[in-house]
């Protein structure tokens, strides 16, 4: 999978979790939180879906590198790159 | 026999209109199925039976508004004989709006004599529901008669049957937050609680599971707050006419924001008997359906207190507005790192506030403190909640 195809799966599973959310002018380094309004919830909810797509465990600790668009490819092509599914 | 009403979905509520049977006459119910589909000012809700036995007719077509309380069918219980139907209650007179605006003149529409278009009862109803001229449609039915079908035709596809109509849903929330204003004498307590044990614990636990195991802090806030009521009756139950009525029950509601603009607060039933992952999987799903529209009578109106959490991107605290007919609320603030006293040290500790807002008719603050400090002593031990 390259940088592309997990920034395409991130902006799916947000689209899953929040359909009224605009993610077409989603800047790379905001907080998606305050980007798109998401809460507590949501980015549970966010991670539950990447995990299972992706089937790798996303540990709680490494949460805060998905809190962006930026952060949350880096963090899942280098961590797919050690947890093949 | 019984009768299946129109059920009151909040205290504001006068009427609904039915808009969909999802069973038929003959048909087996069982306590807890959906039978109907409501329309009401809170949004489409789905309304369950509470009995066992089977449909022995439907009284009411769908897209027809009637009072709460109106019989919409009768339920033949299990082995019994079919019944007679019920007389209709009297429609209640509307009330007359609080601060009544002068009525604007109306120019009555002259009576004009026409053709009276041949169209089955169930049409004719429809029709005047949804405002449709009958005299503009041509009927499929017998000798060219409009019958329902024709009337839905006309109109196009019927709305979803769940979703979340935001304007109405505004208007719920004023007329409830109005109220609560002008009829409960709340009073407020807040108090600041050292959450080191409760967050440590919570990473304790996160670590060793995967992500849709896992629990999320607001699943603490919303058990302590049940467990602690336990032994506060005068915080858990509804307020009515006669007086106080403590619930025995403890089904706390979840305040959830709708991202578009919007709040419900419905119950989860029993929260103090939940295990902590039983708890966070109906947080998980009844957050979806709200967001999606898809919640229940009973989940609206069972809420016995209520919970509001900011979350983690809020403010240091809030100060929540009682939903009536309960008669307390509790807010928590976001969790802030603060200098906290520790043995005559200062230390840095993630520290929330919560805040009780209390209905003054049913308790005094004494209890409220005592309520607030049970809610404590429980994020204190959160093995336990």
């Amino acid at each position: 999978m390259t940088e592309q195809d997990f920034r395409a799966l991130i902006i799916e599973e947000i689209g899953n979790i929040a359909p009224e959310a605009d993610t077409s002018r989603l800047n790379d380094d905001a907080d998606i939180r305050e980007a798109l309004d998401l809460d507590s919830m949501d980015v549970f909810n966010l991670v539950v879906a990447l995990s299972k797509r992706l089937k790798m465990d996303i540990p709680d600790i490494d949460v805060p590198h998905m809190l962006t668009l930026s952060g949350g490819v880096t963090y899942l092509a280098e961590r797919f790159k050690s947890h093949p599914a | 026999m019984g009768a299946f009403l129109m059920p009151s979905l909040g205290a504001d509520m006068e009427a609904g209109t039915l808009v969909e049977w999802l069973k038929q006459p003959g048909d087996m119910v069982h306590r807890g199925d959906i039978i109907a589909v409501v329309e009401t000012e809170k949004g489409a809700i789905e309304v369950e039976i509470f009995e066992n036995g089977q449909i022995a007719e439907l009284l009411v077509q769908p897209g027809t508004k009637v009072p709460v309380g109106t019989t919409l069918a009768m339920i033949t219980a299990e082995g019994e004989a079919p019944a007679p139907r019920p007389v209709q209650p009297i429609a209640p007179a509307p009330k007359p709006p609080v601060a009544a605006a002068p009525a604007p003149a109306r120019v009555a529409k002259p009576m004009i004599p026409t053709a009276r278009p041949r169209a089955s009862p169930a049409a004719r109803q429809i029709a005047a529901a949804r405002g449709i001229d009958l005299g503009s449609l041509s009927g499929t039915g017998p000798d060219g008669a409009i019958v329902r079908a024709d009337v839905l035709a006309a109109e196009g596809p019927r709305p979803a049957k769940t979703g979340i109509d935001l304007n109405q849903m505004r208007r719920a929330i004023a007329a409830a937050m109005a109220r609560s204003k002008r009829e409960i004498p709340h009073y407020y307590l807040t108090h600041s609680i050292d959450m080191s044990a409760a967050q440590d614990w919570l990473a304790a636990y996160n670590s060793t599971r995967l992500p849709d195991e896992r629990l999320m802090l607001s699943t603490l806030l919303l058990k302590a707050t049940a467990l602690a009521v336990q032994d506060f009756p005068e915080f858990n139950g509804f307020n009515s006419a006669d007086g106080y009525h403590p619930s025995s029950a403890i089904h706390v509601g979840m305040a959830i924001a709708i991202r578009a603009g919007g709040l419900a607060a419905p119950a989860i039933h029993d929260t103090a008997t939940l295990p902590l992952p039983v708890l966070m999987t109906k947080m998980r799903d009844l957050v979806g359906r709200v967001r999606r529209g898809g919640f229940r009578a009973s989940e609206l109106t069972d809420a016995t207190i209520t919970v509001s959490s900011l979350g983690d991107r809020g403010v240091e605290s809030l100060l929540p507005i009682i939903y009536p007919p309960q008669v307390a609320i509790l807010g928590f603030g976001t969790v802030q790192r603060r200098p906290w006293v520790v043995d005559d040290t200062i230390a840095v500790r993630p520290v929330m506030t919560v805040t009780l807002a209390a209905d003054h008719r049913a308790s005094d603050g004494h209890r409220g403190a005592l309520l607030l400090r049970a809610v404590e002593a429980q994020l204190q031990k959160p093995d336990m909640l």
